[in-house]
């Protein structure tokens, strides 16, 4: 073998055999009101009929009924790779006459999931943590509105910070061309103007190949993504059979990027993105989280130490605290605070010791 | 139009109830035996003057259309008068929706072959847009209400003028958004509130989003919704006057189509389109995408022209009769009761006292939950007795 040849080329292929081994798992939630295919696109999204024993109540119970919260759990595989695909949905959302508040049972869901990582992080045994964290939260808009309605602006706001959001317009077929693009437009001006930050998809390298930047710069030209899901094979004019929705005056075809953005949505989530996603929570967002979390409980004095702006990475690595269970945190947070002002006193003293030697040094100096 | 309503009877429903003024050809008189003609008179010429007397003096309609923003409502009323009532926006475009419901009309005269037809058509933006949409529907209840007032009002006058302007609503056009699945809390509480007030359709609006398997199923499913809330839309059963009456509107409600089962058609899977494609040959109305083009005229296509004909073409007559003698009637009973103007007689009928404000439903027909619906001035008699 050549002498320069260490072999650490192969370290992907390392990688690669122990993921395949541990497996993927992934948690998606999706929101929106009832009514815009949600249930649709997921099947078709992963091919799976994950709501086969549905029901969908009729008004009259929904009338009483508040937010649940449902989890639902499928393992996929395919070409040896494993993931355990965690779907959370929130029926009822959007479906009462009163909707004030109707988000929040889901930003409660969401922050406990952080805590749990919490607690389980700063636990004695970390070795099987479960990974129960929001990774990815498709909502969705109806594209019958005038772009966001005000139900839509304050479930964005209220999880904008705790969860990556991906817009996406539903039952899209119901839109000509025209009408698309203008309310892709106007839904992105009103994220703008309210502030609503969404997953931004990472630039690609520039070293990639002209092929890959056009297909990335079309992906995040689409978003919010007009999606049509189905998962009906149907048989378009005799020739092959694909899956789309039947109507009497054409067939839309789900993968026909054409006629929908479903096949970007699909390549951006499974194919292209998914780990990133997984990152994006955990450095980003559950960092974030857990800041907002261990300074509340700090002394109020203590705040000037770390810095307010919760997204930046850095906060986390300012707070130089051992990670212990919550209860004894405090009580070390106020220990290390006494030794730090103890320490800031010592400095200013010898500072000032210094400044008065200089000084009597410069005025001998001078005589 | 009070002529007409003279020649149609007055209010078919209660035997108890004797309004000596209202219907002069029907209540009174013993059964009348038809008599052989011996000649030909001319009787039937009558038909004639009346078409004439009638299209000198046009008609009226009133029309609202409710639902959320983006329904396609304005299109709907520029496809259904072939003009342009309203100027219809794209999504992203034009105003945004108001904060409260405000309520919008438009008058416009059009005219067809000589009859003249003055349409007013009142808009309802911010319907059910808002996060808490409680009492939303308080607006609208309003303003009909308001219009039945004013109508009283030039009624009860000493000097009446000759033809009272009717703004009366005659018809409200419900948009159902097509979630198919079932009918939403808010189209719930609407609905039972506005079907004891005027007469309401409802359509399930933007129908191109679902296929016909689904609209039937979703159709079923609201029709099931209606019954078990006894939400009584248009047209109502219990006003089918005679056999043929019944006929007709079974049509509309048992719909026989394409020999088929029988398949029930209210609420109509509508679409609406205001501009015009060219497909083999000929120019229709429509809305082109990339896998086909949608005619709204075409029944393979949507429901569309069943609602114009309900509308237009068959029961513009019956909407404004009904209003007239049944809607307005109750609202005429229960302002006369309150204010006690009303002598106690034998069709004196004893309604709840009514809440302070004067625009409010008539008493017992308020509450949500009605106990039954057919059948209106029977019903109270009932209660009270």
């Amino acid at each position: 073998m050549d002498k320069e040849y260490v072999g650490f080329a192969a370290l992907p292929n390392q990688l690669h055999r122990k993921s395949v081994k541990k497996g993927f798992d992934f948690t998606l939630m999706v929101a929106g009101e009832s009514g815009l295919g949600k249930s649709t696109l997921i099947n078709s999204l992963f091919l799976t009929n994950l709501y086969e024993d549905r029901q969908v109540p009729e008004a009259r119970a929904r009338l009483t009924q508040t937010l649940t919260i449902e989890r639902r759990g499928v393992e996929i595989e395919e070409g040896g790779v494993k993931v355990k695909l965690t779907l959370v949905d929130t029926p009822g959302f959007g479906d009462s006459v009163d909707c004030s508040g109707c988000w929040l049972p889901v930003v409660r869901f969401i922050e406990e999931q952080f805590e749990q990582y919490l607690r389980d992080e700063s636990g004695l045994n970390r070795k099987n943590i479960q990974d129960s964290r929001v990774h990815c939260c498709l909502y969705f808009i109806s594209p019958f509105g005038r772009g966001l309605r005000p139900l839509d602006v304050a479930f964005l706001r209220a999880v904008h910070e705790k969860v990556n959001i991906i817009p996406v317009i539903g039952k899209a077929d119901a839109l000509m061309p025209k009408e698309t693009q203008a309310l892709k437009q106007k839904i992105r001006e009103q994220l703008q103007e309210e502030e609503i930050n969404i997953y931004q998809f990472p630039d690609c390298d520039s070293d990639e190949d002209e092929d890959f930047k056009r297909q990335d710069a079309e992906m995040k030209e689409s978003i919010p993504f007009a999606v049509v899901g189905s998962c009906e094979v149907v048989r378009d004019g005799g020739t092959r059979p694909v899956r789309g929705r039947c109507y009497s005056w054409g067939t839309v075809e789900v993968e026909n990027p054409h006629h929908c953005d479903f096949l970007n949505l699909r390549r951006m989530l499974v194919q292209t993105h998914l780990q990133d996603l997984k990152e994006v929570t955990h450095d980003l967002l559950y960092e974030g989280y857990r800041a907002r979390c261990l300074q509340s409980l700090a002394r109020p004095g203590a705040r000037d130490r770390a810095s307010r702006s919760k997204l930046s990475r850095q906060s986390a690595t300012e707070i130089p605290l051992p990670m212990l269970p919550l209860a004894d945190t405090e009580k070390l947070i106020r220990e290390k605070d006494e030794e730090l002002r103890r320490m800031q006193e010592m400095l200013e003293k010898m500072q000032a010791q210094m400044q008065q030697n200089q000084a009597q040094g410069e005025q001998s100096d001078a005589l | 139009m009070k002529k007409r309503q003279k020649k149609n009877g007055g209010s078919p429903m209660d035997p108890l109830r004797q309004s000596p003024s209202r219907s002069s050809s029907r209540a009174s008189s013993p059964r009348t035996l038809p008599c052989e003609m011996l000649g030909y008179v001319g009787i039937e010429a009558v038909l004639d003057q009346l078409k004439i007397k009638a299209m000198k003096m046009g008609f009226e309609f009133n029309i609202m259309v409710v639902g959320q923003s983006g329904l396609g409502k304005s299109t709907m009323v520029n496809t259904l008068f072939k003009s342009k009532m309203w100027k219809s926006t794209m999504p992203g475009l034009g105003v945004p929706t108001p904060q409260t419901l405000q309520l919008q009309s438009v008058t416009h005269v059009i005219e067809e072959s000589g009859v003249k037809l003055k349409l007013t058509v009142t808009d309802t933006p911010g319907f059910g847009d808002q996060i808490n949409n409680d009492k939303c529907w308080d607006p609208i209840l309003g303003y009909i209400n308001e219009q039945y007032e004013h109508y009283l009002q030039e009624e009860i006058l000493i000097t009446r003028q000759r033809h009272i302007p009717d703004t009366r609503v005659h018809c409200c056009v419900y948009f159902v958004p097509p979630t198919g699945h079932w009918l939403r809390p808010l189209d719930i509480e609407f609905l039972q509130r506005l079907c004891r007030t005027v007469n309401v359709v409802p359509v399930i609006a933007r129908a191109d989003s679902l296929t016909i398997e689904e609209r039937e199923a979703f159709r079923h499913r609201i029709q099931e919704n209606l019954k078990t809330h006894g939400i009584e839309v248009y047209p109502q059963k219990c006003f089918d006057e005679d056999i043929n009456d019944k006929i007709l509107n079974s049509k509309i409600r048992d719909f026989e189509y394409s020999s088929l089962c029988y398949t029930e058609r209210i609420p109509f899977a509508v679409v609406g389109a205001d501009r015009e494609h060219i497909v083999n040959g000929r120019c229709v109305l429509g809305r082109k995408t990339k896998w086909g083009i949608i005619e709204v005229e075409n029944m393979a296509h949507c429901e569309f022209p069943l609602l114009r004909d309900l509308l237009i073409r068959s029961h513009l007559q019956d909407l404004k009769d009904i209003t007239h003698n049944v809607h307005y009637e109750n609202y005429r009973i229960f302002r006369l009761n309150e204010s006690h103007v009303l002598p106690r007689g034998p069709g004196w009928v004893n309604l709840a006292p009514a809440p302070a404000s004067v625009p409010a439903p008539a008493g017992p027909q308020a509450n949500p939950s009605p106990p039954k619906v057919g059948g209106w001035a029977k019903d109270n008699s009932d209660e009270e007795c």
